[in-house]
């Protein structure tokens, strides 16, 4: 962990942050599509969400969610604050939907 | 104003520290609601339909350290294609091989006696997925991503790999826009492969910089 007011919390070069796993899982399909669906929304032409606004989303998530959240939850976290900020999905409908979803597999 | 996703309770109980892999969450946790509800209403307001999402899936599965192992061989046995490969690697890629469109810039470098070359990125996980398939868990992880740019030698022993002192190590850090492949050294003892052959004991973490390939038994 940096103490350095003016490193964000992603920019981790040089810091140690411990040893390294040589564990790989295998992706999940929801992490597929999640990949997917970010891919998709970027190629069309103008793209709706583009690699850099991915980034940022990701970068501007709090340092204890950045932390606690899995690769591809990050991903989503950052897509769904970009679509709401572009007026792409309201956040009430997303909110509801994903009640509607938590509801149906419970 | 911005939607916050995270505001739902959510009980996040599992252990996640900065050590772990990367790990699957539970199923059907909050985020994989969340996930389930943007792709619905995304193909409900006909950004894509379901059908764009698998064919998308396969296209990405497609992807794999093969290319990149064939692109290494090629370098190692065609002196003119090496020569062009390591001047622009993307235009060099787009004209020789049947790839997939290629969305960032791509930077080869070339492993030699005198230097090794490894691949970071240090802020994300920037990776060259259309000549290597997806990323690793370990290259996304916090501890390669902070602590290679520091301590290479440490970092490539942690995979088993010993650089001499008298190499010097180089370590790239990427971005969305640029990526590296790294074209290592090729063994002893391989005169006479052809192209084939040689793609055989390329490897991922070669490609990546972690790894050598070694003399053939």
């Amino acid at each position: 962990m940096s103490d350095d007011p003016f490193r964000q919390h992603h920019d981790m070069g040089g810091l140690d942050r411990g040893a390294i796993s040589p564990d790989s899982h295998e992706i999940a399909l929801w992490e597929k599509r999640i990949e997917s669906m970010v891919r998709l929304l970027s190629m069309r032409d103008p793209p709706i969400v583009t690699v850099d606004e991915m980034r940022r989303g990701i970068e501007e998530l709090p340092p204890e969610l950045y932390d606690t959240l899995s690769y591809y939850e990050r991903w989503i976290a950052s897509l769904t604050n970009i679509l709401v900020e572009k007026g792409v999905l309201d956040a009430d409908e997303l909110k509801a939907r994903a009640a509607a979803d938590a509801e149906r597999s419970s | 104003m911005p939607h916050d996703p995270h505001e739902h309770d959510h009980a996040h109980d599992h252990d996640h520290d900065d050590h772990a892999p990367v790990t699957e969450a539970e199923p059907n946790g909050p985020y994989q609601h969340l996930a389930n509800a943007t792709r619905e209403l995304l193909i409900e307001k006909g950004y894509f339909g379901p059908d764009d999402i698998r064919r998308m899936i396969e296209r990405i599965d497609e992807r794999s350290p093969a290319l990149g192992a064939k692109i290494v061989a090629r370098a190692w046995t065609d002196p003119e294609f090496r020569a062009r490969l390591l001047a622009s690697g993307r235009q060099a890629i787009e004209d020789t091989f049947d790839t997939d469109v290629i969305a960032a810039d791509l930077v080869v470098v070339e492993n030699t006696d005198a230097i090794h070359n490894v691949v970071v990125c240090t802020l994300c996980s920037c990776y060259p997925v259309f000549v290597l398939g997806r990323p690793p868990d370990w290259y996304k992880s916090y501890a390669y991503r902070s602590r290679v740019v520091r301590e290479p030698r440490a970092v490539l022993r942690e995979f088993g790999t010993q650089i001499a002192d008298d190499r010097e190590i180089r370590v790239h850090d990427s971005t969305a826009d640029m990526r590296y492949l790294v074209v290592p050294k090729r063994p002893e003892g391989t005169d006479g492969w052809d192209e084939e052959a040689l793609a055989g004991i390329v490897t991922r973490d070669t490609m990546v910089g972690v790894a050598e390939v070694p003399t053939p038994a």
